[in-house]
């Protein structure tokens, strides 16, 4: 009894002596940390990706708390709404941002690009890259090892077995980057969203000229210059054969996809076109 | 007891199927393509247009900066273009296309086999002269030879190592060059010594060329200064460094040069186009390639014009076997997969090895079984199992302390791996994105 008595009487005694030792060291040795950093933190996505460029997301906090203006800081993962959310904390003003996308910049599927030799190597693009060309006869192209699946934070990109192609999902990329910086081959880009995610691209990345590129892809840019010549808003440019489209000045009228003989220039989200006649017979019901 | 280097090393299955098959001369290719990138550093620039008539030997592109080496033509005919061609790693580089008329040389280059052993040139107009050559390492690594023989001012030659131990499987190039070309060989390597000026050279060669070291140990007393030096046999005895550990038993320090320790080292064809180049004003614009493989109906050693396609000498061999799997450029530890056999040969193509299908097969990746393997065989005293590691968690900062630039993508790590861990890959994915950090950092 007495054992046990002595034992409660001294670790309750050491209990205390370290609750007050706790108790003076919070208050002696406490760090005022600016409240707004912890309700900032909390509206923040919390996915800790790194997409905003700050290391995760109480690293981005702490900046937008210490800066005087959010100019230049995104959330990309949460949006313009998050962005909003800050802002009425800090009372500042949010920088209206487009939403962003990852956007794979090649069709190389296997029926567009012969495999000329197969890769056994280590399964990752970047070690693939640094070894040679890839599997094709186009040294831009994707080389579908999947690293861009591997680092997305999100689970919004996949690699498709059919095509052997990684495809976004729309409703789940953030636009946080992370694909964007894995690829070894530089073929991913963020572009505008889009109104109703509708959106026109250049889905190549081939730099060869013309020739070079027909031999080993049915659908690399050739150069042609023609989706330059009949785009009326000059968002189109063509260096190092290669065409790219300017998404600040695209209007989405998609001249560029019709004319283009490669059939590079892709589309996305936009309704089935109507074919001509269905458009004639339309228009004669309207006059009528 | 031989000599061989310190730390590390394997024994792969020699293979040397080629060994004691003489020198063939290729044919002539009816069109060459020449690279204009055949060297470390800057790619040449060319001084041809389309439509120049050639001749063998002439000069068609300048060396474009400090590190970076002349390229001749090695046939004559005339120039079709300048346009880009897909080399043996899949990526497009600049090359001039000449086809082929004739055999017509340069009336400069003296085409005798008589051996002219005099040279009474100084220092300087030798190292020109090799310049002017376009002479590169002719071991693989293809750097500017005159790079070499020019060491930075704080540092001083003291000897001359010859790499003739060709310690890659299968390759048996530097072996038939010997047997062949000793007394060449021999005055090559005095002129090399008389360029960074000393008086002692080592040839060293493994003992698995018993021939070649009778000879060049018999042709070598004639001549004062040189020594012949038998190793054990040891990969990757034919690195740089190790042959300096090997044979004069100096190490060279982690991000040192290998002058640091007094030696200069060239392999034993450079030895040769030197002789080639100084005597007889002959260019760098043909070289001994081993063809080989074990399906292979004939492995043997050819004498081919540099931008003579794969292709046709390995029909000089029989053919492409069916069950081919991988063909690679080079020997079988260092040397690299072609994507396809059009390729040109280049001034550093020293081997073409066929393998089969089940030959070339890689097995299973398991996981680390930390036997610690790999850091008992790495020469350079790596742990390729943590830099492995590493890489895969994309940690290059930890890399770059772990000491990953010492690396000399030797491969014995992946070699000796009982789970096939794909060391290498990492290591050289390491290497370049250390190096490219390295750069950023030395740009700001």
């Amino acid at each position: 009894m007495n054992l046990i008595l002595m034992a409660v009487i001294s670790l309750g005694a050491i209990a205390l002596i370290s609750a007050a030792i706790l108790y003076i060291a919070s208050k002696k040795f406490a760090v005022y940390e600016d409240p707004r950093i912890a309700k900032v933190s909390e509206v923040l996505p919390q996915a800790n990706c790194g997409g905003c460029g700050y290391p995760g997301c109480s690293g981005f906090a702490d900046a937008c708390v210490k800066a005087d203006s959010l100019d230049g800081k995104f959330c990309p993962v949460g949006g313009q709404p998050v962005m909003i959310e800050v802002a009425s904390i800090l009372e500042l003003n949010a920088e209206a941002a487009e939403p962003m996308i990852a956007v794979v910049r090649c069709n190389g599927t296997c029926e567009h690009r012969p495999r000329l030799n197969m890769y056994d190597g280590a399964k990752s693009c970047a070690i693939a890259a640094s070894l040679y060309g890839g599997e094709t006869g186009c040294s831009y192209g994707c080389l579908g090892c999947g690293d861009c699946v591997e680092v997305c934070p999100f689970d919004a990109i996949h690699m498709n077995s059919e095509t052997g192609l990684p495809e976004v999902d729309e409703d789940k990329c953030t636009a946080c980057n992370a694909c964007v910086k894995a690829c070894p081959k530089m073929l991913i880009e963020l572009r505008a969203k889009g109104k109703k995610s509708r959106r026109v691209y250049v889905s190549c990345m081939n730099k060869d000229k013309g020739a070079l590129t027909r031999k080993s892809c049915d659908v690399g840019c050739i150069g042609c210059s023609k989706c330059v010549k009949v785009c009326p808003f000059e968002a189109i440019t063509v260096t190092n054969n290669l065409a790219y489209i300017d998404y600040d000045k695209c209007k989405s009228c998609r001249k560029c996809v019709e004319v283009c003989p490669q059939h590079t220039i892709i589309e996305v989200n936009f309704p089935p076109r109507k074919l001509k006649e269905e458009v004639l017979e339309m228009a004669s019901i309207a006059e009528a | 007891m031989l000599k061989t280097f310190s730390i590390g090393g394997i024994h792969p299955h020699e293979n040397k199927l080629s060994a004691h098959q003489p020198i063939l001369t290729a044919a002539i290719p009816e069109k060459a393509v020449i690279l204009l990138g055949q060297h470390i550093g800057a790619p040449a620039k060319p001084v041809v247009v389309k439509g120049d008539v050639v001749k063998v030997g002439t000069k068609i592109a300048e060396a474009n900066g400090f590190v970076s080496a002349a390229i001749h033509s090695s046939v004559s005919g005339k120039v079709t273009k300048i346009d880009a061609i897909v080399d043996a790693s899949g990526y497009a580089k600049p090359a001039i296309f000449i086809d082929v008329e004739g055999d017509e040389w340069e009336e400069t280059i003296n085409r005798t086999t008589a051996l002219v052993s005099d040279c009474n040139l100084t220092a300087e107009e030798i190292v020109k002269k090799i310049a002017e050559a376009g002479i590169v390492g002719l071991g693989g690594a293809c750097f500017p030879t005159q790079v070499k023989l020019c060491p930075p001012p704080a540092f001083k030659a003291e000897c001359l190592v010859i790499n003739a131990v060709e310690c890659e499987p299968y390759l048996t190039a530097d072996h038939q060059l010997m047997l062949e070309h000793a007394e060449e060989i021999m005055v090559g390597v005095c002129i090399l010594m008389k360029a960074v000026k000393v008086n002692k050279a080592f040839i060293g060669i493994e003992n698995n060329k018993q021939d070649a070291i009778q000879l060049m140990t018999k042709v070598a007393s004639r001549y004062a200064g040189i020594n012949v030096v038998p190793l054990k046999v040891k990969y990757p005895q034919g690195g740089e460094k190790q042959l300096i550990d090997a044979i004069i038993s100096r190490q060279v320090g982690s991000g040192a040069l290998p002058i640091s320790t007094g030696a200069v080292v060239q392999n034993v064809g450079t030895a040769f186009a030197v002789y080639e180049a100084v005597q007889k004003n002959k260019p760098l614009l043909e070289r001994v390639i081993t063809v080989t493989g074990k399906s292979l109906a004939k492995p043997s050693n050819f004498l081919a014009r540099i931008g003579t396609p794969m292709k046709q000498l390995i029909e000089a061999c029989g053919g492409l076997p069916e069950d081919t799997g991988k063909i690679i450029g080079g020997g079988p530890m260092m040397g690299k997969a072609l994507v396809n056999t059009d390729v040109p040969t280049v001034k550093g193509s020293s081997g073409i090895l066929i393998m089969t299908n089940k030959e070339s097969k890689r097995g299973e990746v398991r996981n680390c079984i930390r036997c610690s393997k790999c850091v008992s065989v790495c020469p350079m005293g790596l742990e390729p199992y943590l830099l492995g590691a590493l890489a895969e968690n994309v940690d290059f900062e930890r890399m770059e302390k772990e000491k990953i630039m010492d690396c000399i993508e030797c491969g014995s790590c992946q070699f000796t791996c009982p789970t096939n861990r794909p060391l290498l890959d990492y290591c050289r994915l390491g290497k370049s994105k250390v190096g490219t950090m390295i750069r950023a950092r030395q740009a700001k």
